[in-house]
């Protein structure tokens, strides 16, 4: 089976750049070097090394303390539960559509593509204020869902939708140049050799993407964690109820408990170099897997 | 598009479904604005108990704390708040000016305004005191630097520049044009302006900028007690508002929930002489003169004046000072122009 991918197709170009890159001076190399390191220093060690001094300063247990506290363990519980209902609709949702604009020739596709990359182009604060005009109490459906004791807004289904609105393009965009890239020929393929549409889809198109597919719901986590301006909207800030995670370290901080932030920004932060650890690892993987032939 | 709403909204309702499986026989929602939150922590704890002991039936509280201004808004939008207990009667009245929520008279329906508590505006000042600022006074001095929020988006900015108006107006023999310049002078001073309280607090505590924090009295303890004790040091002008903080249960939700009866009692209980004690041991006036009197070390003796009584209610304030057009942004353009 031809499962391998194309994936590092650019590879040899690539290398060859890589190689001239290494005959420029030895002084315009060290200066890209410097700002480069200055630079990661500067905005991403310096922060990182904050927040964890910030969460350890007074010892593990106070921090222990501030995690171990019924509205932080709600919080964290919270923002877990939303990961775990946000990514599959996400992942369903970015595979069906990756699936159509790849794959097919239809009217409209240019739209649909734009469609996907709205959620980046629109500011949280404005998607947060879209769903209280359409769910809230004074807005479109406000009123029915009031008659009917159904609640959304200032609500967990409130908190999910904004989310899954803005990570809604992060699996999509990871998948559709991929499958651009692969063409449908082995699908032809193996729809000409009898193998049904769900068969298809299961054992061509599924390990051809699988990288892809998990590098994207790695992000898409990663993201659904950390919203905040979106979710600051519709929430309602009931403590213990609908603090995510990020909002519970803002009412932390606005409250000048700033160990306790911190030790809570510490724990997503951590949740964040996990997931940055896996895809690190499923990369490597990723790496190995391809026979040595494939990827040069 | 259509199935993943779909799919959104069936995992949202069964997380719904099972997020509202109820621990207390009754649950009530206070939607409360940034300070109160160690004041309620503990009175909850208190009233749980006295209603227990009441009726038996066991309740939970649940709080949810924000600018005062934006939980108006989200109550309005839908956020199912049993009371309110909001920084000023403005942003309660928004409750029934644009949602109708809450009765005309609702801020009669309890003693003292609806305010079981008072405040009252403070200056804070760096340890000793170095530019030796005593009352509103020193606050145009040139010499000065002052932090304040910016009263356009900030409910306690507003009390600190009414402070200042009133006081000027005392002062001048109620000669609104010699205020406004008082007014004027004195934001003058305000290097930065703010938009939050809490973004204030940082600026004055934090980053260290400013002479003198303009601030409500139990911000400015908090400060003291929580930023750094023996830094900062709390001034008590001559004259200063009386805050009213007002509460009040919202009619339209406690009456579809059922819980209209739990929630004025809850209310009510705030001027018990437990409740009153709890407000006090967290930096609020007590309305009840002889628990005020219990903790007369803590809180300074000043001449309060009433927001009706100078201003002829918040209504009246905020269409003349705060809207757009009004004299602060009057004061506004006439400093950027400098």
């Amino acid at each position: 089976m031809t499962t391998q991918t194309l994936v590092h197709v650019a590879n040899p170009e690539l290398a060859a750049r890589w190689r001239r890159a290494t005959e420029e001076p030895a002084w315009v190399r060290w200066t890209l070097i410097g700002v480069a390191l200055t630079f990661l220093a500067l905005f991403l060690v310096l922060p990182l090394a904050v927040v964890l001094y910030g969460a350890f300063e007074q010892g593990l247990q106070v921090w222990w303390a501030a995690i171990n506290e019924p509205d932080a363990l709600a919080a964290i519980r919270l923002s877990l539960m939303v990961v775990l209902i946000v990514v599959p609709i996400n992942l369903v949702f970015g595979v069906a559509a990756a699936w159509a604009i790849a794959k097919f020739e239809f009217r409209g596709k240019p739209i649909l593509i734009s469609l996907i990359d709205m959620p980046f182009a629109i500011s949280p604060v404005v998607v947060g204020l879209i769903f209280v005009i359409l769910f809230g109490s004074q807005g479109w459906l406000g009123p029915w869902l009031a008659a009917h004791d159904l609640r959304i807004i200032f609500a967990v289904p409130g908190i999910v939708i904004v989310i899954a609105f803005g990570t809604l393009p992060f699996i999509a965009r990871e998948l559709i140049p991929l499958m651009q890239q692969q063409g449908k020929e082995e699908e032809e393929a193996s729809l000409t050799l009898g193998a049904s549409g769900w068969k298809t889809f299961w054992y061509v198109t599924l390990p051809n993407i699988k990288w892809g597919l998990i590098y994207g719901v790695i992000l898409c986590n990663a993201r659904a964690l950390g919203e905040f301006g979106a979710v600051a909207v519709v929430s309602g800030r009931i403590r213990g109820e609908t603090n995510t995670m990020p909002l519970h370290i803002e009412v932390l901080y606005n409250e000048y408990m700033f160990t306790a932030a911190f030790a809570v920004s510490s724990l997503l932060t951590g949740l964040a170099l996990v997931t940055i650890a896996v895809k690190s690892f499923i990369e490597w993987l990723d790496e190995r897997q391809r026979p040595a032939g494939d990827s040069h | 598009m259509k199935n993943i709403l779909k799919n959104t909204l069936a995992g949202a309702l069964a997380t719904l479904i099972a997020g509202s499986a109820l621990a207390a026989d009754i649950n009530l929602l206070n939607v409360s604005y940034d300070p109160t939150r160690e004041l309620y922590r503990e009175y909850n704890a208190a009233f749980s108990k006295y209603w227990q002991a009441e009726t038996g039936q066991s309740v939970n509280v649940r709080q949810s704390h924000g600018g005062s201004g934006s939980q108006a808004r989200a109550v309005i939008d839908g956020l199912d708040a049993d009371v309110v207990t909001l920084a000023l009667a403005y942003d309660v009245d928004a409750l029934r000016q644009h949602a109708d929520l809450i009765p005309e008279n609702w801020q009669s329906r309890l003693a003292n305004n609806s305010s079981p508590y008072t405040s009252t505006i403070v200056l804070l000042v760096r340890k000793g005191n170095p530019k030796n600022i005593k009352d509103w006074d020193d606050l145009v001095r040139d010499d000065v630097e002052v932090i304040t929020p910016n009263p356009k988006t900030s409910g306690g900015a507003r009390w600190n520049y009414l402070a200042a108006w009133g006081y000027a107006l005392k002062q001048n023999g109620g000669d609104e044009e010699k205020a406004y310049e008082f007014v004027r002078k004195l934001f003058a001073n305000v290097p930065v302006l703010d938009p939050g309280a809490r973004g204030a607090t940082n600026t004055f505590v934090q980053r260290g900028l400013g002479d003198v924090f303009i601030a409500w009295e139990n911000e400015a303890y908090l400060s003291v007690e929580q930023l750094g004790k023996g830094e900062f040091e709390i001034v008590v002008p001559s004259v200063s508002i009386l805050a009213e903080p007002p509460v009040t249960v919202v009619d339209k939700n406690v009456d579809r929930k059922g819980t209209r009866e739990v929630a004025e009692a809850y209310l009510q209980y705030l001027y018990s002489e437990e409740a009153q004690r709890i407000a006090a041991r967290n930096y609020y006036r007590p309305s009840n003169p002889e628990i005020a009197r219990e903790f007369a070390d803590k809180f300074v003796d000043v001449e309060l004046f009433r927001i009706d009584d100078v201003f002829g209610g918040w209504e009246k304030a905020q269409n003349d000072h705060f809207n757009d057009g009004g004299k602060f942004d009057s004061i506004l353009e006439s400093l950027t122009k400098r």
